[in-house]
């Protein structure tokens, strides 16, 4: 456990160093938390009633899953908007990490420090879980960040509770603080992979943004109205992803080779 | 403390080492030479668990190679042959997180200790991509140091270090021999293995031989006696050709080169012959070959 600290506190210490891993880190939950902000306070009139005559547009899987009774067609308009964008809160525990993880291993490999490393007691899952914990906590932690944010800014902006409580639900809160997670687990553990197999930082990079493709389908495919988010879908969402992280992590020690990798690598 | 018997490594079809047999004592500075590519990296990567043998056993500080992988990383040091250092951290940031994985129970002291025995406590907070490389290869020599251990792995110490620099690795190598640590050095600097080691080997692909570096040159070379004469010819030549230990006598202006197997016996017989002949000696010395002539003459026999 003390070495997998050491690991976690060294990545930090190097990655942060660079003030532009800060506002990348920073930037992209800080865009994710203003995007629906903008649209819930320029559609705040809605919940006084003037745009009931959306009612009849809005899917039906969407009225009887999202929208409590009570809600007008307008305030549904109004949850329904803003879910879009629960997908786009899914982005940044899987954006974030990515580039941190994909460099991890690949980048010890060109500064030469890895074979040090590796000739510590350190065992490949030590080493692989503080690596991978290296870049999901930050990741995590400014996805928590700008959900709070975002709690916040709905709370001061809606004036209807129950609009509130519609767009702050289970969805979101197993969103956010189960399937989030292992998203980034997700990202980091297949980034991870990637590294070790790579020889250049630049392909690690272009090649682990690959994993980004499913949550963007997603994205577009809610958007697009193939399928509606609803408790029921994040839920089963977050035990494939638990099974998925599991195959994932031991995929990654099965493909760390220590030998391949200080033996191939020129 | 190091002990292997046939270790053997493949990558694929290509024999990297082969059939290493070696014994390394207590206390020993033990050199391995050889050109690029003759399997001295590869050797002390196997040797330090960092890649596993395709054949042959060995056992480093009593731990079993392939068995105790762990135990073997966790008590001994290397300094791998491109010794890289987290540069954007600070030099002795770089060492703590070693101490830590090394499971050093009192980082800040040892930490302490090597920076300040290697001249680099007052950089302590610069960062080590700021260090000039004769810096950097002793930060990495006081990284592997940090744990304390018995048995240490030192590949190409002073490569690419300036005159000055090297000697300071050097000095700083000598006073760990003094401690009694087994140190095994891979060098293809053969003046540093000279001055250094206690025994060495002649590696590529194989070891081709081990021995001190005195008795590597008196088997490949004999041992060479100078014998300077105020006037030399032919006729003193002769008289000495005839004693019985003598292997070869050659005239080389005023000086009779002499090979032989045991001077410090047969030298005063010599000089007794020579006197009788009538010779006026002026003094005797031992041609010294370098350990770069017997290291060139046994692998280009390979």
């Amino acid at each position: 456990m003390n070495k997998i600290k050491t690991i976690i506190r060294k990545e930090w210490a190097e990655v942060f160093k660079n003030r532009m891993v800060i506002f990348t880190v920073a930037f992209l939950p800080l865009l994710m938390t203003a995007l629906p902000l903008g649209i819930i306070f320029a559609t705040r009139d809605a919940s006084t009633g003037t745009g009931e005559a959306i009612d009849s547009q809005l899917p039906s899987e969407m009225t009887q899953s999202m929208c409590p009774q009570g809600l007008n067609g307008a305030e549904c308009f109004q949850v329904f908007m803003v879910s879009e964008f629960m997908m786009m809160f899914m982005i940044v525990p899987v954006a974030i990490p990515v580039t941190i993880a994909a460099y991890s291993i690949v980048g010890e490999k060109t500064t030469r420090s890895l074979e040090p490393l590796l000739a510590t007691p350190i065992t490949t899952i030590e080493l692989l879980i503080g690596k991978c914990l290296a870049a999901v906590i930050p990741a995590v932690l400014a996805t928590y960040a700008a959900f709070g944010l975002f709690a916040l800014g709905s709370w001061l902006i809606v004036a209807n509770k129950m609009l509130l409580t519609a767009l702050l639900d289970a969805r979101w809160l197993i969103a956010i603080f189960i399937v989030g997670p292992l998203l980034a687990v997700m990202a980091v553990t297949f980034s991870l992979m990637v590294s070790s197999r790579v020889s250049d930082p630049r392909v690690a990079e272009q090649v682990s943004m690959v994993i980004i493709v499913p949550v963007l389908a997603g994205f577009f495919g809610q958007m697009a109205g193939l399928f509606v988010l609803n408790k029921q879908v994040i839920s089963v969402v977050a035990v494939v992803m638990l099974a998925l992280d599991a195959l994932l992590v031991y995929l990654a020690t099965r493909v760390f080779q220590r030998e391949s990798i200080l033996t191939r690598w020129k | 403390m190091i002990h292997t018997e046939n270790l053997t490594k493949k990558f694929g079809t290509i024999l990297a080492v082969e059939g290493l047999s070696l014994d390394v004592r207590e206390g020993d500075v033990f050199g391995c030479l050889g050109p690029n590519g003759a399997g001295k990296t590869t050797t002390v990567r196997m040797l330090t668990s960092l890649i596993g043998p395709t054949g042959g056993s060995a056992t480093v500080n009593g731990f079993v190679l392939g068995k105790q992988d762990t135990d073997i990383r966790r008590t001994v040091g290397v300094l791998t042959e491109t010794p890289g250092m987290y540069d954007n951290l600070s030099a002795e940031y770089n060492m703590q997180i070693f101490a830590e994985l090394y499971e050093v129970q009192d980082v800040k002291g040892q930490v302490e200790k090597y920076l300040r025995m290697l001249g680099l406590w007052e950089r302590r907070f610069d960062s080590a991509g700021t260090f000039s490389k004769g810096m950097k290869q002793k930060l990495a020599i006081a990284r592997a140091l940090l744990h304390e251990p018995r048995i240490l792995f030192l590949d190409e110490p002073t490569a690419g270090l300036d005159p000055e620099a090297s000697h300071l690795v050097r000095e700083f190598i000598a006073e760990l021999k003094k401690e009694g640590r087994t140190i095994f050095i891979c060098t293809h600097n053969l003046d540093e293995a000279d001055r250094l080691c206690d025994r060495v080997g002649v590696f590529k692909t194989r070891m081709l031989v081990v021995d001190t570096p005195a008795n590597l040159r008196a088997s490949v070379f004999g041992r060479k006696i100078v014998f300077h004469l105020c006037a030399a010819d032919e006729g003193l030549a002769s008289a000495v050709r005839k004693l019985p230990f003598v292997r070869e006598v050659k005239l080389v202006e005023n000086k009779l080169l002499v090979n032989l197997d045991d001077p410090e016996v047969h030298n005063p017989d010599i000089i007794r012959t020579l006197i009788g002949a009538g010779a006026d000696l002026q003094f005797v010395g031992e041609l010294r070959h370098s350990l770069e002539d017997v290291y060139l003459q046994l692998v280009k026999a390979a």
